[in-house]
């Protein structure tokens, strides 16, 4: 038993952590950065937090994540990280020629109470910055929030820092995601695209983080929202978000900023939440539903429909970032499961459990943010038994010792691929992800079924 | 002959690179990329253990990652906390693969947990000690630890959060429990190793000598700096059981506190990682009379110069005797891999690219299948690394360096003890027998090799354009920059999740691995058959 210590027996605690289903904002900006093209992410700290999120994400997405540090000693940590940062500046336009540098603070320079966008202003004053190159920032300390706020506010900086309203519409629809998969992203641009919706999205790292091998290295992947897609998102018809954790904040910002109005949906995980999306982009591109999204979303239902024995009544239980959860409890339930648990370490709101309980019932246990880690979790699951655990690499001890099938979702998985190529949103990915649920639990069947009751065809 | 073309091609490297920086950081870099010179038997010296400069791609980490993930992060049963916000602790949760076995299946093991206070903005502002307290509290009620670790990160340190006085106090607390600190924020020094002294010195003063019962067994000794990544203690206790000598402890791979507590009651320690452990070796020598030397079990040659080098230590013939038979025997096995791999692999081109021993032990494994190492460097090694002992005493201390803690050791007075008479020592290293020595990896690496210090990924590109080596190894930040372009990558710090690589069946499975990864259709693939043609000239029909 791997995680042999986890009693069952509940304690309410105050002040540890242990086993985190979250991490800390920095690692969500510098994947939000990257989703803007020839944009280089900046940590502003100690080398050791962007080394730990290059390895996070590099180990989550087995591509190259490239970012810079200002690399603190205890000389910058005393009298202020701007000497570092200038430094910085000059090093990385000289050395990898980036339009637009995207900074996020660390807890090291928020604590020191560096202000960056007074260095970024005095970079500029002082032409530290190369002519047509931008630099961008985002406050992220780690004692706030998790990596998803991380995201989140880094995609409000590209709005701060670029967004404008000149007056004239430009006829598009803005989408803006939440902390999901490159093929994520694609999919969302997919589902746009073929029902003839004009649409910017961002940040989209799609072909940035999964891209292909062809004997080069490149810097900046073709991927990527455009600095002028960002500065455009000023002039659309509408955003809309897709996650609220993630998206609500920069989606109001565009509000406010730009006078653009803000629908914020689920992420369109399962057939209802998908519905949802496809319709408002329906109603807002006043675009019809072509004949190949109604193909993929027939398709969906077809296999929901005929699999429904196998996932009807199973248990689940839930752990990882707040709007994937809603996304995935929608289409459990759709399959007609119970969930049994939800839990994420990111701070969600009393909205956020109204919401799952309005979609799993009343008696689903809910937690969220402090204290909400993977040991309360597997206390949950140790009390009241799933079919099913659904939750990033981390859960596999869990798994493991419980002996329950898992279905690896959300951040970080570093012990599989896929995440990266193929979706979980849309139909296409309702598709890819209600096979996985499939597998587990037929898996499972096969696994435990005595000789006489073994069947061909399920 | 213009100058150009005289010089060769690690000067060229050199001299391209960097003209494209600013000139001072031309003038430091020029300091840290070395082109080697052997030969004379004296090396060049190089500039190591300096900051890295701000907005450089680099491949290093940070003092929290070299005291928490690397030295104190194998501890099976020291409970460790990190105090700070979530990142940290989250960060260092189970990456660098320490395996470990219990003795038992019930046998405490925290490894698969991450603890943390996971500081919130309050805390920060009004001070964190009083969360931290609670958090030994709760994690005192729900686990019952022999000993507790507190790891500090940036912030704690700039809060001015004591973990020192928080640890007295709780220990006053709970006497049953050791508790102790880490002052490893990640800020201290200019990488890893800063964290690293800083584990060493609390490790010697704290957990070290508390128990003075010896392990059963004859030619007991510990192994520190072996971590046991993919298995690699498991497979030396294999072979050093098998040859008949006792291994106390390892630091800290497959770790025990209790193994820890009384590591001071052996006659010997053996460092494999001189980085990061090579304080703790120097301070129990001190204190308790333990001489060290210096080993390295990645190699099955290199394997077997070290245990030989320990039976001799130990003086007894049958332990000699029973080291080689156990070494001849293990040697069958691996020559008959070796050859054949050997004719697949020779001539191959390397560099390597990681750690503080590592980027020189593995040059070792390498050559005994015939693929030479073109260039090598260290992530957070000191001149000694690189250089040799002998220039320690012409280090010049700066101002990164300072903050380190650096101990006053006297000897022990009732347990000091010298395993070995002055005489005794005098006499063998006449003989060539090096005590608390460390060449470092300059002298082994063969004339016009290139040497770099804090590689950066700006001149990782560039060796791979004009080297196009066979293999690169390097870490997982490096991973997948290096094989996009379609050169091979292996990771020498999680060793892309395989292993064990020390030792004589390590050796078979990296000889397997090298094999496989440098013959491997697959990274033939990367570029596809009409790349270079472009459709113009493509032509149709009847040519015959």
């Amino acid at each position: 038993m791997l995680l042999r210590h986890t009693p069952e027996t509940l304690v309410e605690r105050s002040a540890l952590t242990v086993n985190p289903a979250k991490t800390c904002q920095p690692v969500g900006a510098m994947y939000a950065a990257l989703g803007i093209h020839k944009c280089m992410p900046h940590s502003h700290g100690s080398q050791g937090c962007c080394a730990y999120h290059r390895s996070a994400l590099t180990r989550h997405y087995k591509d190259p994540i490239m970012a810079t540090t200002s690399s603190f000693t205890e000389g910058a940590s005393v009298f202020g990280g701007q000497a570092n940062i200038l430094e910085a500046f000059a090093n990385i336009f000289n050395l990898y020629d980036p339009d637009i540098v995207a900074v996020h603070t660390t807890c090291l320079s928020e604590t020191i109470g560096d202000d960056l966008p007074q260095i970024i202003n005095k970079a500029i004053t002082e032409n530290k910055i190369p002519p047509g190159k931008t630099v961008i920032a985002a406050s992220t300390p780690s004692f706030k929030g998790s990596h998803i706020t991380g995201y989140s506010n880094m995609v409000s900086a590209m709005i701060k820092y670029f967004a404008r309203n000149t007056g004239k519409k430009n006829g598009c629809v803005n989408l803006i995601p939440t902390f999901i998969e490159p093929s994520d992203m694609a999919e969302i641009k997919h589902i746009a695209e073929s029902m003839g919706a004009k649409y910017i999205m961002f940040p989209d790292t799609s072909d940035v983080v999964n891209g292909p091998m062809d004997g080069k290295f490149r810097m900046y992947p073709k991927g990527g929202a455009t600095k002028e897609e960002i500065a455009s998102s000023g002039d659309s018809i509408l955003t809309i978000g897709l996650g609220r954790t993630g998206t609500l904040e920069p989606a109001k910002l565009l509000d406010t900023h730009c006078k653009v109005p803000a629908e914020i949906i689920d992420l369109p995980i399962g057939i209802t939440a998908t519905d949802e999306f496809v319709d408002l982009i329906r109603k807002t591109a006043g675009v019809s539903v072509p004949e190949e999204i109604l193909l993929e979303r027939g398709q969906l239902v077809d296999v929901l429909c005929d699999m429904n024995q196998y996932t009807y009544g199973k248990k689940a239980s839930l752990v990882g970032d707040p709007d994937i959860l809603v996304g995935l409890v929608r289409l459990c339930r759709e399959a007609g499961m119970e969930i049994l648990h939800v839990v994420s370490g990111t701070k969600a709101g009393p909205k956020f459990e109204r919401k799952i309980k309005e979609l799993a019932g009343e008696k689903t246990i809910v937690k969220t943010g402090a204290q909400a880690d993977m040991f309360y979790f597997h206390q949950l699951v140790k009390n009241d038994k799933p079919d099913l655990i659904l939750g990033n690499t981390y859960c596999k001890y869990i798994a493991r010792d419980m002996d329950i099938p898992l279905v690896r979702t959300g951040f970080p998985i570093y012990d599989r691929v896929g995440h990266s190529y193929f979706p979980i949103v849309g139909y296409r990915g309702g598709l890819r992800l209600l096979e996985k649920i499939l597998d587990a639990l037929m898996d499972r069947i096969d696994r435990d079924a005595s000789e006489e009751k073994v069947e061909l065809v399920m | 002959m213009s100058e150009v073309e005289m010089m060769t091609p690690g000067e060229v490297f050199k001299a391209e690179v960097l003209e494209k920086y600013p000139p001072k950081l031309a003038k430091k870099r020029g300091r840290q990329i070395v082109v080697n010179e052997a030969a004379g038997g004296e090396v060049p010296e190089i500039l190591a253990n300096s900051r890295t400069a701000p907005g450089i791609l680099t491949m290093r980490g940070c003092s929290y990652a070299g005291c928490k993930g690397v030295v104190l992060g194998p501890t099976r049963d020291v409970l460790q906390i990190t105090h700070g916000p979530i990142g940290c602790g989250f960060y260092s949760w189970l990456t660098r693969r320490n395996q470990t076995k219990p003795h038992t299946a019930e046998a405490v093991n925290f490894m698969p947990y991450a603890m943390s206070t996971d500081l919130q903005e309050d805390e920060i502002i009004f001070g964190g000690e009083k969360k931290l307290k609670a958090a030994i509290d709760e994690a005192i009620a729900l686990f019952h630890p022999k000993a507790i670790g507190i790891f500090s990160t940036c912030p704690v340190g700039l809060i001015g959060d004591d973990v020192h006085a928080v640890a007295r106090e709780m220990e006053a607390k709970y006497p049953d429990v050791n508790i102790f600190g880490f002052s490893c924020e990640g800020y201290k020094g200019v990488s890893q190793s800063a964290g690293h002294h800083v584990a060493n010195n609390k490790v010697f003063t704290d957990v070290v000598g508390l128990d003075d019962t010896p392990k059963q067994g004859k030619f007991r000794f510990n192994i520190l700096g072996e971590y046991n990544i993919g298995g690699d203690a498991f497979e030396i206790e294999r072979i050093v059981g098998k040859c008949g000598m006792t291994l106390h402890s390892t630091f800290s791979g497959n770790s025990t506190y209790e193994e820890f507590i009384s590591a001071h009651t052996v006659d010997l320690n053996t460092v494999m990682c001189h980085r990061s452990i090579n304080y703790l070796a120097e301070m129990m020598e001190k204190k308790y009379g333990i001489p060290w030397f210096k080993i390295n079990f990645i190699g099955a040659d290199s394997t077997a110069k070290s245990l030989r080098k320990i039976a001799e230590f130990f003086g007894d013939g049958e332990l000699t005797k029973r080291t080689e038979e156990a070494i001849a025997e293990e040697m069958e096995k691996v020559e008959a891999v070796r050859k054949e791999i050997y004719e697949r692999c020779k001539g191959k081109k390397a560099m390597l690219f990681v750690g503080g021993s590592r980027a020189h032990h593995y040059q070792d494994l390498l050559g005994e299948i015939g693929i030479e190492t073109i260039a090598a460097g260290y992530e957070f090694a000191h001149r000694d690394d690189y250089e040799g002992r002998k220039v320690l005493p012409s280090i010049v201390v700066d101002a990164d360096s300072r903050n380190i803690e650096e101990l006053t050791v006297t000897a022990d007075e009732k347990r000091y003890q010298p395993r070995i008479s002055e005489a005794e020592k005098a006499k063998r290293e006449k003989e060539g027998f090096a005590f608390s020595d460390y060449d470092g990896m300059m002298k082994q690496m063969k004339d016009k090799t290139l040497v770099i210090d804090d590689l950066n990924h700006y001149e990782t590109e560039k060796l791979i354009e004009m080297y196009k080596p066979d293999l690169v190894c390097a870490g997982i930040k490096e991973k997948y920059v290096v094989q996009k372009q379609g050169v091979p990558m292996k990771q020498l710090h999680s060793y892309d999740y395989q292993g064990p690589y020390a030792g004589f069946e390590g050796a078979i499975n990296f000889y397997k691995e090298i094999d496989r990864i440098v013959n491997s259709n697959a990274f033939r693939l990367a570029k596809a058959p009409w790349a270079d043609s472009p459709e113009l000239s493509a032509s149709y029909g009847y040519t015959g």
